[in-house]
């Protein structure tokens, strides 16, 4: 790996000078922090903090308001923390709720990569709240940025007793990935370079620019793809021999984001491209993540995804690529299924006498509010729990590994504060999911997260008419199509275009194996409740037995099949 | 010297104007023409620099000095009245600033009338202390020769009314000069008092000196170059139209400081930043109510005031001081009320437990804790001040806002004595003001707070609150004008996210260079309170170094704490970057003074 001549980096876009500039994401990053007169950063630093987990976003209901009263935005920031495989201890819960009510919005969000995200947080108080990320055992590097993001996992597969060497391994992707660069410790941790004649920070996988765009991977445990693997840039599919983990299937190219009205952006699902023995797992994501950073576009941050290098070369030149770095041939793929995406409520059994119960949290946010205490609940839960609590793939809670002993105390505590039954709602609800969208981030165009709950009141009320109400049916909404809650892989999906209007999608395959189509565009809720009762009756009466709704629309002819991503606006 | 003009019709002057500049000419010394003739071309360039000029050169050619001593303004303005009245009488008169005045030349004056305010609390107006010291200090001469008379304005609703015009009246006696006419305390509605003694003043004088034929014209005294062409003034205020009124603290602040826009379309006024603009408000109709109540009044009852007939309810709500308490009214008050613990109150002896009593409390407190069993309309009427226009000082440069002014003003409001209060004028813009209302008003010069005429020269503001409001005059005017000097604000507040008044603008500045620096302090972002004086002591080296190149320094705000705490870090910064000790600090910050580098604009 060379270094780029000036020549060509003046062909590419800004974000590359400004990684270049930055000494291994330095920027000016400590003298943004210090300045007393913004609560903003300096320009490129905005783009540099995202590689230390950190965006930079203002409240947008009162930017209007603040303009007319010659203020500045209302800067704040949101901080993502990694949580590679979405596990962590009590303790750690402890701390994040510490940190949420300190110095942030009260409240935590779940992300749908199984990460942690706060709001709300002041400039000067950013370094505190990263020193003490920090200092719970999590950080936030690369949990935004040109990077490997949060590496996902299953936290509660059927084969629980893959669980554990399979979390592992997700643990030691994510670690291998992490950037190296000592900016961060000596940003937010105070942590000086030991000796000025020490090297220059040097990132043996990224290079001095990182990677083209973001790069997400995922690891998933047959026979559920909660962890929705073929979104992800690199995914891992465990294959299991007697019990045991042997290997992973590799798939590669997969990602969501697209552009309005632009065609030459779509989402695509990715490509299961071989079978790797476990041992050879970092070997092989290193030079997949190393074949993205040689060949995505820097010229065209909107071209850069791992998805157009594979689609712009095809897929043969990618296992040809891959096989010639590794120096050895991937094998073919091993067989495996994939049932579901949803999660599964409630207590589920694990092994060696452990308890797992998973709460349904709408669209991820954990709050106080008069009815429902869930943040004080959660926080009373983690003072006395031995086990551990995992983020789920769909936004939701699992209180993982309660002992059979300990079961009724946490029963106890989940009564006391009304949080059992947060799963008797409808199929519909408990496999939906919303990005946060308003009022904080910047690239919203519609309402997301603060929408989805009233929309889904209404499309309950027609499930319910129709008799669907236990019907899982997978709906997901957006407020712009950068796809973060993966709206391309619902039965039904909306994407924001404007405030008050959405695309609708139909005809995802149900465990995430197809991508859907766009049906109506631009329309408002009256039109939506409109389109979607008759279809929604129709499907309760001529479905075949236990055939899908996202099948059924395709079958049905509303939309038609969607076989790859380069298809999906034709 | 005898110049003679050219034969009119060779001259662009009407009969005239030629005939009373030819009188003019034909009376003036060689100097005196060439003095005449420098201030009419500097006028003409229009700038302050004729001011200066002017007073340079001073007069000298008179036995009348007219002494003035003035913090806003209008001791000045009755200077001017004063010289201008003895010119039409034939008395010529030079006027001089107290704060200019050469200390050694007042054992030769001959006839002295002195005008002086007093502000606050008794304290003496900046530009006037050093005279003050020196008459009260050991080198004070003997001024056996001088004849005087004294004329002070204050304040009566501050228990040391008209201080320094008792001060100057009592020593200049003691120095041995003579009284010719006893001394005149103005209220604030100061007008006709003030005229009666100019009066009596000049009568008095015209008997003793040397009087003139014809009328003079009038010389000595620097004219404003802002001579104001428009009809409306303190005296006739303007009825503007309101533009924008909104608050610029950010949700959840507990302040409300708003930001006023007026427009000027139509009224001839103008101002230079550094003015001041002053308001006639109305008061609360709440306040009134309950002032009726106390009365027991319905509102219609018809009294007079100043001369006119009126309503009860018109008249406590447009024309008269309802809130402010002062000893002249409580003793009118006590009077009628025959309530011996008021009467107790009031006596010599209880000057403590009065300033307690007054503090916190306004008039309707004393009607309901001594009510009068009768108290007739007109007799309460009588005892009411007028209501005084409120001064503020103007948020804009003309230059870049051509027919308006604005203005920063907090909405004062608080709790005392179990009862919520408000300011008269703050909330009068807050509350009461709609779409549609005219606010009076008119502007009031500033002579003594004003840019640099020079526009290279470095500026140093402290501001903090509604302090930054004539700084956001300076700044946009230097904008206006493409000025090069380099500029640097402190400004300080309670919290960062809610109350940084003008943020957007000042990044704006500072992002184009309009604005050289700016440092803030957010006294409640932290544990520790920090203010302005905290930041001005970090940046001592720097700041210092400004001041050695040259640099004016103002502060604007609130004078019982930020003023003084400011003051004293200044002080600290020359000391300790100048390594000169407290006495020597002190003689370099009073230099400033002099050479009015170090100008205030506090309240």
């Amino acid at each position: 790996m060379s270094d780029v001549t000036p020549e060509e980096l003046k062909k590419r876009v800004e974000v590359e000078r400004i990684k270049d500039a930055s000494n291994y994401l330095r920027g000016s990053l400590k003298q943004s922090l210090q300045d007393p007169l913004t609560g903003a950063l300096a320009e490129s630093d905005t783009q540099l903090s995202k590689f230390h987990g950190i965006y930079q976003q203002d409240d947008r209901d009162l930017r209007d308001e603040r303009r007319r009263q010659k203020l500045e935005p209302h800067y704040q920031f949101m901080v993502r923390v990694r949580v590679p495989g979405g596990v962590c201890t009590p303790d750690q819960w402890l701390q994040i709720d510490r940190i949420a009510t300190t110095w942030c919005n009260h409240t935590i969000r779940l992300t749908t990569r199984q990460a942690y995200q706060f709001h709300g947080i002041i400039k000067r108080d950013l370094k505190k709240t990263i020193a003490e990320v920090n200092a719970a055992l999590l950080d936030t590097i690369a949990a935004c940025g040109d990077v490997n993001r949060n590496v996902m996992c299953n936290p509660n597969p059927y084969q629980s007793r893959l669980h554990e060497e399979v979390y592992e391994y997700t643990r030691r992707i994510s670690e291998h990935l992490t950037p190296r660069t000592t900016a961060y410790h000596e940003i937010w941790l105070d942590q000086e370079l030991v000796a000025t004649s020490k090297k220059q920070d040097e990132e043996p996988i990224y290079g001095k620019h990182y990677l083209p765009r973001k790069f997400k991977t995922a690891v998933a445990i047959p026979p559920s793809n909660d962890v929705d693997i073929f979104a992800n840039d690199l995914g891992f599919i465990a294959i299991e021999e007697n019990g045991r983990l042997a290997g992973f299937n590799v798939t590669v190219g997969g990602g969501m984001g697209m552009t309005h009205g632009e065609p030459e952006t779509y989402p695509r699902l990715a490509d299961v491209v071989g079978y790797c023995p476990k041992e050879k797992t970092l070997q092989v994501a290193e030079e997949i993540v190393k074949i993205q950073r040689d060949h995505g576009d820097r010229t065209n941050r909107k071209h850069a995804r791992f998805k157009y290098t594979i689609d712009d070369r095809g897929i043969e030149w990618f296992k040809f690529e891959l096989n010639k770095r590794l120096g050895w041939n991937m094998e073919p793929p091993r067989p495996y299924v994939f049932e579901s995406s949803g999660d599964r409520y409630g207590w589920v059994e694990g092994v060696n006498d452990t308890w797992h119960y998973t709460m349904f949290i709408q669209n991820g946010r954990i709050l106080d509010t008069d009815e429902l205490p869930m943040m004080t609940g959660l926080r009373e839960i983690a003072k006395v729990h031995e086990g551990d609590f995992r983020l789920t793939a769909n936004q939701n809670l699992m209180i993982g590994r309660v002992s059979s002993k300990q079961k009724p105390v946490i029963e106890a505590l989940l009564k006391k504060y009304k949080l059992t039954g947060s799963y008797h709602r409808t199929g519909l609800r408990l496999n939906s999911m919303a990005c946060v969208a308003f009022p904080t981030c910047a690239l919203a165009m519609a309402e997301s997260e603060r929408y989805l709950p009233s929309l889904l009141d209404k499309l309950d009320a027609i499930m319910k008419d129709a008799g669907l109400e236990h019907d899982p049916i997978v709906i997901r909404m957006t407020g712009c199509p950068n796809g973060c809650a993966r709206p391309f892989l619902g039965e039904i999906g909306f994407v924001g275009k404007a405030p008050g209007k959405y695309n609708l999608y139909l005809g995802a395959g149900f465990y995430g194996q197809r991508l859907n189509k766009l049906y109506r565009e631009n329309i408002g809720e009256e039109q939506i409740l409109a389109e979607l009762t008759p279809i929604i009756h129709r499907y309760a009466k001529e479905r075949g037995q236990g055939e899908k709704f996202g099948d059924f629309v395709i079958r049905c002819g509303y939309v038609k099949e969607v076989l790859a991503g380069k298809d999906f606006h034709s | 010297m005898h110049i003679v003009l050219p034969e009119r019709s060779k001259t662009p002057l009407n009969e005239e104007q030629h005939r009373y500049l030819q009188q003019v000419l034909s009376i003036l010394t060689p100097e005196q023409a060439a003095w005449l003739a420098g201030y009419v071309t500097a006028s003409i360039a229009g700038s302050a620099a004729a001011g200066a000029m002017a007073s340079a050169v001073g007069g000298g050619a008179s036995d009348i000095t007219i002494l003035v001593g003035s913090q806003t303004g209008n001791s000045e303005k009755l200077a001017e009245q004063t010289h201008q009245l003895a010119a039409s009488r034939g008395l010529r008169t030079v006027v001089k600033k107290m704060g200019d005045y050469k200390l050694p030349q007042l054992k030769a004056e001959k006839n002295l009338l002195v005008i002086v305010s007093t502000h606050g609390e008794g304290t003496p107006p900046d530009n006037t202390k050093e005279m003050y010291e020196f008459l009260f200090s050991k080198r004070a001469p003997s001024l056996k020769h001088v004849h005087y008379a004294v004329l002070g304005l204050g304040d009566s609703s501050y228990e040391f009314f008209c201080k320094m015009g008792v001060d100057f009246d009592r020593r200049l006696e003691e120095l041995g000069a003579q009284r010719i006419h006893p001394r005149v305390d103005c209220d604030v509605d100061y007008e006709s008092a003030a005229e009666g003694w100019m009066d009596a003043v000049l009568k008095e004088l015209s008997t003793r000196v040397e009087v003139s034929s014809a009328p003079i014209a009038g010389a000595g005294f620097p004219a404003l170059s802002l001579a104001s062409a428009s009809a409306y003034s303190r005296k006739n205020p303007f009825p503007s139209v309101m533009l924008e009124n909104i608050v610029l603290n950010g949700r959840g602040s507990i302040k409300e400081t708003r930001h006023i826009e007026l427009s000027l379309e139509g009224s001839g006024l103008a101002y230079e930043p550094g003015d001041v603009l002053g308001v006639y408000p109305t008061n609360a109709p709440d306040v009134v109510e309950e002032l009726l109540v106390a009365l027991r009044a319905a509102g219609g009852e018809p009294v007079t005031v100043d001369g006119k007939e009126t309503s009860i309810y018109e008249a406590l709500f447009r024309h008269l001081e309802i809130t402010t308490l002062t000893r002249p009214m409580i003793q009118k008050y006590a009077a009628l009320a025959a309530q011996s613990k008021l009467d107790d109150l009031l006596a010599e002896a209880n000057k403590k437990a009065f300033q307690h009593y007054l503090d916190g409390r306004e008039i309707i407190d004393l009607l309901t804790d001594f009510p009068a069993r009768e108290l007739p309309l007109q007799a309460f009427v009588d005892m009411l001040r007028k209501l005084p226009p409120r001064l503020y000082s103007i948020a804009s440069s003309l230059k870049q806002h051509p027919d308006e002014v604005h203005l920063t003003v907090v909405a004062v409001r608080y709790h005392a004595h179990g009862r919520s209060r408000k300011g008269v004028c703050s909330t009068y813009f807050a509350d009461r003001i709609g779409e549609y209302t005219t606010v009076p008003v008119y502007v009031d010069h500033n002579q003594n707070f004003k840019l640099p005429a020079d526009p290279a020269t470095p500026i140093i503001m402290v501001g903090p609150g509604t302090g930054v409001a004539p700084f956001r005059a300076f700044v946009e005017e230097r904008d206006a004008i493409g000025a090069s000097g380099k500029s640097w604000l402190f400004f300080g507040d309670q919290h960062f996210t809610t109350d940084f008044l003008y943020q957007a603008e000042w990044l704006k500045y500072l992002k184009q260079g309009r604005l050289s620096r700016m440092n803030v302090a957010f006294s409640r972002d932290q544990e520790q309170k920090v203010y302005v004086q905290h930041r001005m002591l970090e940046q001592s080296r720097d700041l210092y170094a400004w001041l050695q190149e040259g640099a004016h320094f103002y502060v604007c705000g609130d004078e019982k704490r930020m003023a003084h705490d400011v003051h004293e870090a200044l002080l600290k910064v020359v000391e300790k970057e100048g390594a000169l000790n407290r006495e020597q600090a002190e003689e370099y910050v009073k230099t400033l003074q002099k050479d009015k580098r170090y100008q205030r604009d506090v309240y």
